[in-house]
């Protein structure tokens, strides 16, 4: 065979060859996306399913209280390694009713001679009972920020859902503290 | 080289000590809960599953190896497909693998049932220690490793329950349905009792929860099985399982220490009370160094009379008590005294012999302190 | 793409050209076989080098108490050993053998792109030079295994952990562009008249490894530059401080660690299904279902990452979904097993090395695949989760699998390499050698995993110790053993009996239809395959 007709195949497949390349590297730039959107759609499944203990979002349902209902609600505080502030909640458990609004109030003290800030970061078990569980107002939405010596009463208000699965008595809401001060701005340290 | 007759004796005769220990276990514990006798009969029939399919192929492939050799004088066949067969060897292995997971299922439905707990544990994974809190009974404590460092090192004979013993042991009662919220401060660990099967990872703001319920009193042993830094092998975990009675009593004590000790931390002291106790305790801790009349013996130990840490400022002469001096003889006695005797002693020694600064330190004072530097 | 144009246009009408001179041969080379010979010489290296990490650690766990290294350097062994045999033995000596040999079976000249092929080749050495220089860095190298779990890998990890990052990238760069030059090649040089169903057995499963390369390694890159933004610029994808998740991290690198697995055995699977039937004498049983099986099992693969993480405490639902399509592998596993054990039944085998090594591949292979299933049974593996019986089943999958996958290719294809025959009776010697080695090594590790032994600590209790040493023994007599293959190669090379163009009798396949060794260039004119029957048409081969 002639290397001439070699050559001319040799150019039909090249071409298509780019092609196929072209493609190849657009499978490779997409996957390199869906790595980074594996974070919001782990978000997604997460809020759906109660993976991890992660919430649900604000309550839908009607204000209507059960009152033949009763589940315990346990809370648990937990300071990160490194975290020196005191931090627990006034009480242990309470007994609710679901649909009713509740309110535990966590208290939060900064033992040291520097202003700190921390985020309290939630988690509920069993992580099936999580997508019933709704926050309409917590000190986790946002940093808290302590002045040297500052003690502070922290409130979560939630509502426990009507349709939480039957089989469910109990409730645990867990807050691990972080001390996020190195990373948050002197300003915001300073001015509160 | 002269070395190697010794070590190859010394392999030989730890072969020797190793049969004569005979530890030679090559299977799970079926363990003492329920659920772990559920989990120890799936995995063994599962296992036998397995030995007979692998007796059956493996018997076939031999056969063949043995029969079919070019060296027997074989000749090939020819044929390289049959429908029927392969539809066969498809559809058998799914039936059995569906005969595999009903139980499966059943008892992992088992497991994640973690309702109407009788007694609620927060387990939390540090490096590299445990921490417990028995919830709603203020009782809570770390568990540490509690094997010497020498046997660690070969320098002591290593002990029977060698890296998995520790200073605190978990203690629940028994045949009472216990829930684990596990979390950890820092990195992933993960809590792990093989008696009591269950294993779940302790995860930084994140609660999980697991639970036993045991039939037997008796202490079990266990491992942090996540990777999770230097001494992750170093972290055991180890339950004490006491009759209902005795744990009642235990939990009592327990109680009882932690509220008298609370008691005093969290009571507001008065100035006199501070220096009575101060005084004494000086005279058990202190004195036999730094004299009862805080004089001391220089150059070795210092007076605290008119000294600069104890007229100085607060936060040092609480750090020099709770930590001691390295290098001399001041030892650390954060650990050896409560949090009202060093609180105690340092009023006494800021204000007796003439060394009337006029503060006083009372024991959250001495807590904070301690907590800050942890 | 122009560089294949180029390359031919540069060097004019000459195809029997032979290579250029001395090192700029190697550092410039676009031969696929230069290149290829490269890809396996590097690959043993870094199996030298891991393997020595391994002797490390195993003389470290001979004994109970700390004897040898402290526990800092432990798990910077275990980490490093994890990292240079996945990345730098087992996925090279594929790619080795995927550049030698994919255009030989195919009728191709060369690779697709000779150029970006001798480009990632070349990036590996730098990778891998990176990743062992962190071992010398102030804090020392990575210590938190070869799956670097958050928040252990980025808030508490070492300074050398940037370093790391960037040979992660390094080699999963390399990686994909070999698997788009393999996928390429395969799809576009195939000579006339090679349809895809009369592809041998190792394209087919290479084109299907390459898809799965470019399907997972960017979600790695993915993933390290999560960590290299979470260390560096602030960002908490995996900082629950931040309002990230660590588990999320599990689910990321699982969702490219699973199809990494089967990355690491698929081409293996390949090779053997290649070496049975040349040395039972008959063709190969099911072609057609080992092509769907392999599909079925790379299709699994991406579905079945979470039950990596059991115990991570995902919800009954998820873990229930995971265990059963974990269970469902098993299926097109079994299909595979079935058909080498029929395509031996009423052969005529003789037993040389390749077919040693293959028939221990199938045997080990399952033995891992039955610590596998039992693996996926979730409620069970709350017991085996990260213990030994879980260290035994990967390196039962992985050694006698992958690594004895490489030794039977190189047996097999040595000749053909090389045009001397390798001495058979020392080949013997290193597998049998290796057989009782790594049995010795591994087996006793479902011992000790059973009764409760934690994965990755450097020291134990003594009621583990027995096993702990028959296992250390087992691991220093493997390693050894792999000196021997090194000797075997060089001897091979340097001379012996020379071979003809195919000097296995039974075996099948264009590779042997050039001469042995084979010509710097083969395949400048395509053969014609057009009468050649269809795997699946009839039994033209017999």
């Amino acid at each position: 065979m002639s290397t001439n007709i070699v050559q001319v195949r040799r150019m039909a497949e090249s071409i298509s060859t780019a092609r196929l390349v072209r493609y190849l590297l657009l499978l490779v730039v997409l996957m390199f996306g869906f790595g980074f959107a594996l974070v919001p759609l782990y978000e997604v499944m997460c809020q759906a399913f109660g993976i991890n203990g992660k919430t649900a979002g604000a309550y839908g349902g009607a204000q209507v209280v059960d009152e033949a209902r009763s589940v315990r609600v346990q809370f648990l505080s937990t300071n990160a390694a490194g975290m020196v502030w005191r931090f627990e909640p006034m009480s242990d458990e309470m007994e609710v009713h679901p649909g009713a609004s509740m309110e535990m109030l966590f208290i939060a003290h900064n033992p040291t001679d520097q202003p700190m800030s921390a985020q309290a970061v939630p988690s509920v078990a069993p992580a099936r009972a999580a997508a019933y569980f709704h926050k309409t107002e917590c000190f986790c939405f946002t940093q808290q920020v302590l002045q040297p010596g500052e003690t502070i009463e922290m409130p979560v208000r939630f509502i426990v859902d009507r349709d939480l699965p039957k089989d469910v008595h109990h409730l645990t809401l867990a807050y691990t503290l972080f001390d996020i001060t190195a990373r948050t701005p002197p300003a915001e340290l300073a001015g509160r | 080289m002269q070395r190697h007759p010794r070590v190859w004796m010394g392999i030989l005769l730890w072969l020797m000590a190793g049969a004569v220990h005979a530890d030679w276990t090559v299977n799970m514990t079926p363990g003492v809960t329920e659920v772990s006798r559920t989990v120890f009969d799936l995995h063994m029939t599962i296992f036998w599953i397995c030995v007979v399919i692998g007796v059956l192929v493996f018997g076939v492939m031999f056969w063949s190896m043995l029969m079919h050799r070019r060296s027997t004088g074989q000749k090939p066949a020819h044929f390289h497909e049959n429908t029927r067969v392969e539809i066969l060897w498809t559809v058998i292995p799914l039936l059995i693998l569906i005969g595999m997971a009903v139980p499966a299922t059943r008892t992992l439905i088992h497991i994640y049932d973690t309702s109407e707990p009788e007694l609620d544990i927060q387990v939390t994974g540090y490096q590299w220690k445990w921490h417990y809190k028995y919830l709603g009974q203020d009782v809570e404590f770390f568990s540490n490793l509690a094997t010497p460092r020498a046997q660690i090192d070969n320098r002591a004979p290593k002990g029977e329950h060698y890296l998995l013993e520790v200073d605190e042991p978990l203690v629940i009662p028994v045949g009472t349905k216990v829930r684990f919220l596990i979390t950890a401060a820092d990195v992933i660990h993960s809590w792990a009792v093989p008696a009591l099967a269950v294993k779940k990872d302790a995860i930084p703001g994140f609660v999980n929860e697991s639970w036993t319920r045991i039939d037997e009193p008796g202490i079990y042993r266990g491992q942090c099985t996540e990777l999770c830094g230097k001494d992750h092998g170093f972290m055991p975990v180890v339950v004490e399982v006491k009759s209902k009675e005795d744990f009642a009593v235990w939990l009592a004590e327990r109680k009882e220490q932690a509220l008298a000790l609370k008691e005093l931390t969290s009571k507001d002291w008065t100035m006199e009370e501070l220096m009575a106790r101060g005084e004494k305790a000086y005279q058990t801790a202190c004195a036999a160094c730094h004299m009862a009349g805080g004089e001391g013996l220089p150059p070795m130990f210092p007076a605290l009379k008119g000294s600069p840490i104890a007229v100085g400022p607060v936060a040092e002469h609480i750090g020099i008590v709770v930590n001691g001096k390295p290098g001399t003889a001041m030892a650390a006695f954060g650990k050896q005294l409560s949090e009202v005797d060093i609180a105690a002693i340092i009023t006494y020694e800021r204000n007796a012999w003439g060394n009337n600064v006029g503060d006083m330190v009372t024991p959250k004072d001495v807590l904070t302190f301690k907590q800050a530097q942890e | 793409m122009s560089a294949v144009i180029d390359s031919h246009a540069a060097t004019g009408h000459d195809h029997h050209h032979g290579p250029a001179k001395g090192l700029s041969r190697w550092l410039l080379t676009t031969n696929h076989k230069d290149i290829g010979s490269m890809y396996l010489w590097f690959s043993f290296a870094m199996f030298l080098l891991g393997g020595s990490m391994a002797m490390v650690i195993r003389a470290e766990l001979f004994q109970p108490g700390l004897q040898i290294v402290q526990p800092e350097f432990f798990n910077q062994m275990t980490t490093m050993h994890g990292l240079i045999m996945v990345f730098g033995a087992v996925m090279p000596a594929f790619v080795g053998l995927a550049n030698w040999m994919i255009p030989l079976m195919i009728g191709a000249p060369d690779m697709a792109l000779p150029r970006m092929n001798n480009f990632s080749f070349w990036l590996l050495p730098a990778a891998f030079g990176l990743l062992v220089s962190t071992l010398f860095m102030e804090g020392g190298g990575p210590n938190f295994g070869w799956t670097f779990y958050a928040p252990l890998s980025t808030t508490y990890a070492p300074e050398s952990v940037t370093f790391f990052i960037l040979a992660v990238h390094l080699m999963g760069i390399s990686s994909i562009m070999g698997a788009i030059n393999v996928v390429a090649t395969i799809l576009n040089l195939r000579a006339p008249g090679m349809t895809l169903m009369k592809m041998p057995l190792f394209v087919w499963t290479w084109l299907i490894t390459g898809f799965l390369l470019i399907a997972v390694m960017p979600v790695l890159a993915g993933v390290v530059t999560m960590m290299l933004m979470d260390i560096h610029f602030g960002t908490s994808f995996f900082s629950a401080a931040g309002g990230g998740d660590p588990v999320l991290f599990q689910h990321v690198f699982w969702f490219f660690g699973h199809p990494e697995v089967y990355i690491m055995i698929l081409p293996a699977f390949g090779a053997v299904s290649a070496i049975i039937p040349a040395f039972s004498r008959k063709p190969l049983f099911g072609y057609t279902s080992m092509v769907y099986a392999t599909a079925a099992i790379a299709f699994l693969s991406f579905i079945v990452w979470a039950h990596h993480m059991f115990t991570v405490g995902i919800p009954l639902t998820g873990e229930l979904f995971f265990m059963y399509a974990t269970m469902l592998i098993a299926v097109p596993t079994g299909v595979k097993v079935f058909n080498w054990v029929s395509t031996m039944w009423q052969g005529s085998m003789t037993f040389e090395a390749p077919m040693l090594f293959s028939v221990a591949f199938v045997i080990l292979f399952t033995i891992g695949g039955f610590s596998g299933l039992m693996l996926a049974i979730a409620p069970a593996d709350f017991q085996y989760h990260d213990t030994y019986f879980v260290v035994a089943h990967f390196h039962y999958v992985l050694v006698p699998g992958a690594i004895f996958g490489i030794f039977a290719s190189a047996y097999y294809w040595l000749p053909k390499w090389t045009g001397h025959m390798y001495d058979e009776t020392l080949a013997k010697l290193h597998f049998w050698m290796s057989f009782v080695g790594m049995n010795l090594a591994f087996f006793p590790m479902h011992f000790v995993g059973l009764a409760g032994m934690p994965r990755r600590i450097p020291d134990y209790n003594m009621m583990f110790a027995n096993f702990n040493m028959v296992s250390s023994i087992g691991a220093f007599m493997f390693g050894v053993t792999q000196l021997l293959f090194l000797f075997i190669v060089i001897k091979c090379i340097l001379g012996g009996r020379p071979a003809s163009a195919k000097p296995w009798d039974g075996a099948e396949g264009l590779e042997w239809s050039v001469p042995s060794p084979a010509p710097y260039h083969t395949f400048s004119t395509p053969p014609d395959m057009t009468d050649e029957h269809e795997h699946r048409a009839g039994p033209s081969h017999g």
